[in-house]
């Protein structure tokens, strides 16, 4: 249930091409939620949270982007010294890996809104709810 | 001064070359036509006899064969001699992935041999001489055909073979040598080699290099020659035809010597396909009138050059032919060996998600060619880790290498930036100004 859908785009390593990507989600009124590049030397991934995932990934696609939808986790991180910490420990304990982490734009409270992309999505979920880490639905993410 | 291995045919008065020549050619023809089916075939059906090519004038009449004949036929189809009487096979990387192959007899590396000794002559090598080649040994006839000629001649041969460029300049300071063989981008290399390694030229004993397998300019030669001191001479070859020393450089460096006692070149124009006269520039046909093993008629080398009959003033009256201007086809020589875009569309094809939207982009940077192959990414293969899309971008690196035999590097951009046409696709952009 904690399941939340990330868009990936395929990006080329050149001026304006992030830009252009961004550009044209903001023209279809979706807003971006959190964002993160993993890059080569010649081309890179963005990573987003929108808020319609479905409508981002058609527009996107209807433009000529190379998109795929992910499912990553949410998670409330205590935004104190540590707290990014506790959840690593937990997920290195019962040997789940990270692939890969970003945080979001916005924050809750007083907690820090992470985002994971894990080995294993599923048991990552079963694992962090028993530990009592606080995740965000889909639901809540697209009302943010 | 000019040395000449074999001055009575290298400079023999032309109507007795042309004498040779129609009499070699009457009998590759009927031997061709008795033994090979293809040609037999291809004679009958445009009704020609053997007995009907009396003179060189007459090969017009003549069917071409072309690479993909060897293709078609491969491994054996067009060889005329029995299997027992070959005894070497060469080829080159093919258009699909098969290599084309060609069958020797002992005759017919007797007659490469005469060739390179002729090639190398040309460049006063003797027995005097130390030559190290460079050119790899393998199938690939660039290693075997320069060590033959070498020994023909009597040298001292240093048989290196292609790569390690360290081991080569030791060899090369410590033996003294004195001729170089190799293409004309690895003495480029070897030269920028020697000045930043900071070897002292002086300690170098080196005369002259037998530079070919890939097209090179007069501005390279130029380069060369400073950088290693040398006479940089141009040699030309094909597997096909046997290998390199099917024409050679002498020092005048005032075009190829061709062979033409062994092989009668034509110039053609593509389009009609009907001859052109010496002096205009056209489509460069070669039949071989001495081989026996597999012997070609009128084949279609799709290197476009000029013919030149006039004496030469090193004294050799052979035919010369111009550095080659280009090819009718869309085959790259790429570090020496021959690539087509159909071999690499194979390959991407072949590679899950991969769409056949390709753009080749060949380069020489520090005198080496460089290959880049820009794949769009589509859906199918993208999946939201760079480790995916660079085991993507491995798998296909790999496949290049194993089936076209270079290294290329593999450029991942976005779908439907490489430009479509309606026509013919271009896909290839050459920086090279060759």
């Amino acid at each position: 249930m904690y399941r939340v859908k990330q868009l990936s785009v395929f990006l080329e390593n050149r001026k304006g091409s992030l830009a252009a990507a961004t550009q044209l989600l903001g023209a279809s009124g979706l807003n971006l939620l959190a964002l993160s590049i993993a890059e080569t030397d010649n081309f890179g991934i963005a990573r987003l949270i929108v808020s319609d995932t479905q409508d981002g990934v058609s527009r996107l696609r209807a433009s000529g982007y190379t998109v795929r939808t992910t499912d990553v986790l949410v998670a409330c991180v205590p935004d104190r010294p540590n707290g990014l910490t506790e959840i690593l420990r937990i997920l290195e304990k019962e040997d789940i890996s990270v692939e890969y982490l970003y945080s979001f734009v916005r924050n809750s409270g007083f907690n820090a809104l992470i985002i994971f992309r894990v080995s294993d999505t599923e048991r990552a979920m079963q694992i962090l709810k028993n530990n009592g880490i606080e995740m965000l639905t889909q639901a809540q993410v697209d009302t943010l | 001064m000019n040395k000449i291995w074999n001055p009575e045919i290298e400079c023999m008065d032309r109507a007795e070359i042309i004498k040779l020549q129609n009499e070699r050619l009457r009998n590759v023809v009927k031997y061709e036509y008795d033994r090979v089916p293809l040609y037999r075939e291809r004679m009958d059906k445009k009704g020609v006899k053997p007995e009907d090519i009396r003179t060189i004038e007459d090969l017009k009449y003549l069917p071409f064969t072309e690479k993909t004949d060897l293709r078609d036929t491969f491994p054996y189809g067009l060889f005329a001699a029995d299997k027992k009487d070959i005894v070497r096979i060469q080829g080159s990387s093919g258009t699909t992935g098969k290599p084309i192959v060609s069958g020797y007899t002992q005759n017919d590396i007797d007659i490469w041999t005469e060739m390179m000794a002729r090639t190398l002559t040309a460049g006063n090598a003797d027995q005097d001489s130390i030559i190290q080649v460079c050119y790899g040994y393998g199938l690939f006839t660039g290693g075997l055909g320069a060590h033959q000629g070498s020994s023909k001649i009597g040298a001292m041969t240093i048989p290196m073979s292609s790569g390690n460029t360290a081991r080569q300049l030791m060899m090369m300071e410590e033996m003294g040598t004195t001729h170089l063989c190799c293409t004309p981008s690895y003495a480029l290399y070897l030269g920028e080699s020697i000045r930043e390694m900071g070897i002292d030229r002086s300690r170098l004993n080196l005369k002259c290099g037998f530079l070919g397998a890939e097209p090179w300019t007069e501005e390279m030669r130029a380069e060369i020659e400073s950088l290693l001191g040398i006479d940089a001479l141009d040699i030309y070859g094909l597997t096909e035809i046997s290998g390199p020393g099917v024409s050679f450089e002498c020092l005048e460096k005032n075009g190829m010597h061709v062979n033409e006692d062994h092989v009668i070149p034509e110039i053609i124009d593509p389009a009609t396909e009907m001859p052109l006269p010496y002096g205009q520039k056209g489509e460069l046909v070669f039949t071989t009138i001495t081989k026996t093993g597999m012997p070609m008629l009128r084949y279609r080398t799709h290197d476009i050059c000029i013919l030149h009959d006039e004496k030469c003033a090193c004294g050799r009256t052979i035919v010369r032919m111009e550095r080659l201007m280009g090819r009718t086809d869309d085959m790259l020589v790429i570090r020496g060996v021959n690539v087509f875009p159909s071999q690499i569309e194979s390959v991407l094809v072949g590679v899950r998600g991969v769409a056949p939207h390709y753009m080749l982009i060949v380069d020489r940077k520090k005198a080496t060619d460089s290959l880049e192959i820009q794949v769009e990414v589509t859906d199918d293969m993208f999946s939201d880790s760079i480790g995916g899309l660079d085991l993507i971008k491995k798998e296909i690196a790999e496949k290049i290498k194993s089936v076209v035999g270079i290294k290329a590097e593999i450029t991942l951009v976005a779908p439907h930036t490489i430009p479509r046409s309606e026509g013919k696709a271009k896909r290839i952009i050459d920086k090279r100004n060759l």
